[in-house]
């Protein structure tokens, strides 16, 4: 279960993430580290959108919700929660 | 008497506006919502026979100029310089607040680190060493609650010892990777030449670094401000010059 990085878009919901890698460029990027996603952090699927975007994510303490653009090029380890 | 400046920053959310309002005695709407504090509110508060021109600005996350809020707080950090920044964090969210606090603290050490919410955070569990963040960041780090009026005394007492220089911080010094290190090396002393020492030279750099286009254009135009007017004195004490 462990070892293997997946996209945030990937993700079921409920599942909790350990943050490996963020391919987010530019100003954008800088923003969501300042938000909580830095590599390490544990991020929390939260829930989708009734059309399956954006999806809402629980990262320090806080609900971020992430547009598909973005969330698919957040990286992280499932380290638990889900029905995987 | 003494008349200092007191910038209010913080991430949305942490109760800056409410410490704003009880210490300036001002009853403005503030709301949460982005963009809903662009205008940065001002007041006047004294304390020990001080008085205290108090200057909120927006709240927001980070100083790194993703949006007009952050710019605007950090122009009036970096040009209008303040006797002292209070820095208002969330008790219950310390992780990313501290973001902020360690962006401000590579600007000034001019600064207080004000941990807002304490009650709040006690009702959940969260126990918090000031001594130990005080420590680490090398700045006053008070614990209050402004919406109960917890530890406002003791806040004040830190900020008089910061505007009046009784307290001189040691604030953290972040030591980046050799490669960046090094280019802040190569950066300095031009930054340096050019903008004088009136300005925090290694914390440019660093944001030249990272391609920060916003603060170069800001550099622009206070750079020329700065040489046409030397009385920094005379307009802190008026309506600031600012926007």
């Amino acid at each position: 279960m462990t070892g293997t990085s997946i996209p945030l878009s990937e993700a079921v919901n409920g599942s909790m993430l350990r943050i490996s890698g963020i391919e987010v460029q530019g100003v954008l990027r800088r923003r969501l580290l300042d938000l909580g996603f830095v590599v390490g952090n544990v991020v929390e699927v939260l829930r989708r959108s009734p059309l399956g975007d954006p999806t809402a994510f629980r990262i320090s303490n806080t609900t971020i919700a992430l547009r598909r653009e973005e969330s698919s090029l957040i990286y992280g380890e499932c380290i638990g929660g889900g029905d995987s | 008497m003494s008349h200092y400046t007191v910038a209010f920053a913080g991430n949305p959310n942490t109760g800056k506006s409410t410490l704003f309002n009880l210490l300036t005695g001002m009853r403005q709407h503030t709301g949460n919502w982005a963009g809903k504090t662009v205008i940065t509110a001002e007041g006047e508060f004294s304390h020990n026979g001080h008085k205290y021109q108090a200057v909120d600005l927006p709240g927001t996350y980070s100083l790194y100029s993703n949006s007009a809020d952050e710019e605007a707080a950090r122009d009036y950090i970096i040009f209008e310089q303040p006797d002292v920044t209070l820095v208002v964090l969330d008790a219950t969210s310390l992780e990313r607040n501290l973001n902020l606090a360690l962006q401000v603290l590579e600007i000034t050490g001019r600064a207080v680190v004000c941990i807002n919410l304490i009650d709040e955070a006690r009702r959940l569990g969260i126990e918090i060493n000031l001594k130990a963040i005080s420590k680490r960041l090398g700045v006053p780090v008070v614990a209050i609650s402004a919406r109960n009026k917890i530890g406002i005394s003791a806040l004040l007492d830190q900020v008089e010892r910061v505007a009046t220089g009784a307290f001189t911080a040691k604030p953290l010094h972040i030591t980046y990777n050799d490669e960046i290190e090094k280019g802040i090396a190569q950066l300095l002393p031009m930054v340096e030449q050019t903008i004088g020492s009136k300005y925090p030279a290694r914390w440019i750099a660093l944001r030249l670094l990272d391609g920060d286009d916003s603060l170069l254009t800001s550099l622009k135009g206070n750079i020329g401000r700065k040489t046409m007017s030397g009385t920094k004195e005379v307009i802190s004490h008026g309506v600031t010059a600012y926007d």
